[in-house]
């Protein structure tokens, strides 16, 4: 006996050392674990800071322009539709042509223009629009926007020793670099990227269009998730009998939150698009298939807001003499809205990142007009992100970026409210 | 006048009627000696009359707009000259298509008398029925409206009567849930049974050949297309399974260290970060994935000697298990955290340390939900988009190698429905296929998933 006792001690003290290098062990997992997640949120956030910060910089060049009317074609000054036509493009190449002289074949003329952006001459127009009178015949100097090549060049070379040159030739590289040692070339706020809708340039390309896409279809999505998810959450929480038909709607809530979310874009390409014939592209079918897909997030926040109004509430209500729908309304609805106010934002914000079945009803087409309305042809900032990565050009790396810390900005402002109005309104019983 | 600008209308109006509703209770209580007199308050009265004069005009309205193209269609076929009447199916829809062309405004080509006639009468058969409708859902409205403010009574139960309303709408309101499934089940039933027709379903689901490509023209190479779907099946199991292998493990082990061994200020701390994970669009996932991770395998791989596709499995499966992580870990902390303290303390008592008390006896306590949690998480991986259609491939390799490049489901289901597609080339059914499969293997993976999760709270509770 004595002799055992003594053997199963030993053994303990023997295997204790070993024992607690696993228990170490385990725990260095864990730590690794946790470090791991962190890690890879701390790299994605700073891989796309890094490409995206230099987007909301433009080159800009300055030329002295010379409103020549010959060359602008203009004889009547006060005929608005001249201005509108005008060839500002002529203008800002003779002003290329007046600087490097020594251009002369076509081959070079035409590698020269090529240096300023293509909507540079709408630039120029707008100005000259606002006071031609006393522009016509003068020369000013007008910071005009740089090509992409350009500003990709022009980056990568401050950036590091060796710079990305893309397209530029030598010849063109030199061109820069005189504009560079006349200090006639300037980094400015990209204001194009805010301003401005999609676009096959990318100095000209902007997000506006699709911000604005965005907006729309988040505010269909809550105009109808919102009172149609709060509605069925007092519907069940407060009126269901159990029954039958009621386990139905519940399932059916729970497996539809866990649906993929291309799955309700196939439902909106057949039912909406095909069947009820509406037109592809616009936020209002959008919207209404981000409500199907939502819904459920709503609904299931809404039903928790409701089932933390202490009873005692309803009672008392219902002991004054309220009707159901009035201790509804007056009290059990009040007393839960920040938690379904909460509910709602996250769940806007899981429609605002989403892309997939927005893809499916056609908005990814290339709209460069930004949409006024919810049944203009639009695109959303997802999938605007998700067309821009596709793109060759090495401007539009930089820009997606960009576009991808807009989007994360919005989310995070959303997420804080929400948290926020979860801390500030929401009251404990 | 537009539908918008009619509903409009119809508000005002029903705003109207709920004033002169409640005027009409106010007066004839006052003949009665006061409110208290009333069954119910003035409000109802006026809610009461609102809905009968807003929910008729609705109605028709809703009706209205569901039958108006069916009938202008009957009645343009019925103008059209007999020989072009009795013309089949498709080339009466050519025809209806070039009429409604004319209709919109572009005329261009068309000399046809009898088609000009017919787009004529289409435009004049539009601006008819918009103002039919007008008239129809106002008066209708206003009728109702009246009726409704003419029996009102002191005696009348309005009050009772709106609520019934109010429960009805709401009932409306929850069922939605269960027509949304209808809806994806019957959209994507419909068309699978269409693309069934011509692909036998034996051949689409144990297929090893995948090339939808439809040929416009008989003679080209490859004319037919190959439907068959198990290389798709193939990549999305080979990506979830290395996404799986990342967040499985990784998740598991975050949700123990939080839950059993960091203090509550490490936990509140580091959660919502995890959480941000989940939080980021799947579409910035995938340019990650595609821009950074994907190159960078690449270069590595080549550093080794290996030849990795750029658009390599790997890639796909690593950002989509980060991306699943805080699923997991989420989940699991729940079932961790719902295990009673008691079997805790009963091991230490024993003389188990904490890593041995949490690997057998916690953790074995909590399998079930934490399997539930790793099945749910397996559907979302099957049903994730946005990082495969951006990082994985479309070529369908039928491989196990994670370096090459495969493509998934949601891939196929993204490049084949992606722009105008006509509804009747099985190139374009197949992708309904390939959501009704997506849809009943995640559905099939919820329900088990919710079934054990369940029944495991059950155990504890």
């Amino acid at each position: 006996m004595n002799k055992s006792a003594e053997k199963t001690i030993d053994l303990v003290n023997r295997n204790l050392a070993k024992r607690y290098r696993a228990e170490k062990r385990f725990r260095f997992y864990g730590l690794l674990s946790i470090s791991f997640g962190l890690l890879c949120l701390l790299f994605l956030f700073t891989d796309i800071i890094g490409k995206g910060h230099s987007a909301f910089l433009q080159t800009y060049v300055a030329l002295d322009i010379h409103f020549d009317e010959e060359v602008l074609g203009i004889d009547n000054i006060d005929d608005p539709a001249q201005l509108m036509v005008a060839n500002y493009d002529g203008v800002i190449r003779k002003a290329l042509r007046d600087q490097f002289s020594e251009v002369s074949s076509r081959r070079d003329k035409r590698a020269l223009y090529a240096l300023i952006s293509n909507g540079a001459g709408f630039d120029l127009q707008r100005e000259f629009s606002l006071n031609p009178r006393e522009l016509l015949g003068q020369t000013r100097t007008f910071w005009l926007v740089a090509d992409d090549d350009v500003d990709t060049y022009l980056k990568s070379y401050r950036g590091s020793g060796e710079a990305f040159t893309g397209r530029l030739s030598e010849q063109q590289r030199g061109w820069v670099q005189t504009w560079v040692a006349e200090e006639r070339i300037e980094k400015r706020f990209n204001r194009i990227f805010f301003t401005s809708g999609d676009s096959r340039e990318p100095e000209l390309a902007g997000i506006r269009g699709a911000i604005m896409g965005s907006l729309f279809t988040l505010a269909v999505t809550l105009v109808l998730s919102f009172p149609i998810g709060v509605a069925a959450a007092i519907y069940l929480e407060e009126y269901a009998p159990k029954n039958k038909w009621t386990d139905l709607i519940e399932v059916n809530i729970n497996n539809l939150a866990a649906v993929p979310s291309i799955i309700f874009g196939l439902l909106g390409l057949a039912i909406f698009i095909n069947f009820f014939e509406m037109p592809r592209s616009i936020p209002l079918v959008g919207g209404i298939v981000l409500t199907l897909m939502t819904l459920p997030t709503v609904i299931i926040s809404s039903r928790a807001a409701i089932k933390s109004v202490p009873p005692s509430i309803r009672e008392a209500a219902l002991g004054i003499g309220a009707s159901k729908m009035q201790m509804i309304l007056h009290h059990v609805l009040p007393l839960a809205m920040p938690g379904m106010l909460t509910g709602a934002i996250i769940g806007m914000a899981q429609a605002l990142g989403e892309t997939a079945p927005l893809l499916m009803i056609g908005m990814v087409a290339f709209i460069v007009d930004i949409p006024g309305a919810v049944n203009d042809p639009a695109t959303v900032l997802p999938v605007q992100i998700f067309l821009w990565s596709d793109s060759p050009e090495r401007a539009f790396v930089e820009r997606t970026s960009a576009a991808i810390m807009v989007l994360l900005a919005f989310l995070i402002i959303m997420n804080t409210l929400a948290v926020w109005l979860r801390k500030r309104l929401e009251r404990r019983w | 006048m537009d539908t918008s600008t009619l509903l409009a209308i119809t508000a005002a109006l029903a705003a109207l009627a709920y004033v002169i509703g409640r005027g009409r209770s106010l007066s004839q209580a006052a003949d009665i000696g006061g409110i208290r007199k009333l069954n119910s308050l003035p409000f109802y009265y006026g809610m009461l009359t609102a809905l009968w004069c807003g929910l008729p005009a609705l109605l028709l309205l809703v009706l209205w707009l569901i039958f108006d193209e069916a009938i202008i269609q009957a009645l343009l076929i019925e103008s059209l000259p007999a020989d072009m009447r009795d013309l089949g199916g498709s080339e009466l829809g050519l025809l209806l298509n070039s009429v409604q062309n004319i209709a919109n405004g572009n005329s261009a080509g068309i000399t046809n008398p009898d088609l000009l006639a017919a787009g004529q009468l289409l435009v004049s058969l539009r601006e008819n029925s918009q103002r039919a409708l007008a008239v129809v859902v106002l008066s209708g409205g206003l009728l109702f409206g009246v009726f409704g403010w003419a029996r009102i009574r002191p005696q009348q139960k309005a009050r009772f009567q709106v609520e019934a309303v109010f429960k009805i709408v709401l009932l409306l309101c929850s069922c939605i849930a269960i027509v949304t499934t209808l809806g994806i089940v019957l959209s994507v039933l419909f068309e699978s049974l269409r693309f069934f027709q011509t692909v036998p379903f034996f051949d689409f689901v144990f297929g090893l050949d995948w090339s939808p490509q439809m040929a416009i023209r008989s003679d080209q190479v490859g004319g037919s297309g190959a439907f068959g779907a198990v290389p798709l099946f193939a990549g999305t199991l080979l990506i979830s399974a290395i996404a799986m292998l990342v967040a499985v493990p990784t998740g598991l082990m975050a949700a123990i260290y939080l839950s059993e061994y960091a203090g509550s200020r490490i936990r509140s701390a580091v959660k919502p970060m995890l959480e941000v994970l989940a939080g980021i669009p799947t579409v910035v996932y995938g340019f990650f994935a595609a821009l950074t991770v994907a190159p960078m395998i690449r270069d590595n791989g080549a550093v080794l000697g290996l030849d990795v596709s750029s658009e390599s499995a790997l890639a796909a499966g690593l950002v989509m298990g980060v991306m699943i992580i805080p699923f997991v870990s989420s989940l699991s902390d729940d079932v961790i955290t719902a295990v009673p303290q008691s079997l805790r303390d009963g091991s230490f008592g024993l003389g188990a340390t904490q890593s041995e008390t949490i690997r057998q006896v916690v953790i074995p306590a909590a399998l079930p939900g934490i399997v539930g949690g790793v099945l749910l998480a397996v559907s979302r991986a099957i049903g994730e988009t946005m990082i495969v259609v951006m990082a994985a491939g479309l070529a369908a390799n039928l491989t196990a190698n994670p370096l090459e490049s495969v493509t998934t489901v949601t891939v196929q289901i993204v490049t084949l429905l992606v722009g105008d597609q006509e509804f009747d080339s099985p190139k374009t059914l197949s992708a309904f296929a390939l959501g009704l499969m997506l849809f009943v293997v995640t559905l099939a993976l919820n329900y088990i998933a919710l079934h054990v999760v369940r029944k495991y709270r059950e155990q504890y509770e």
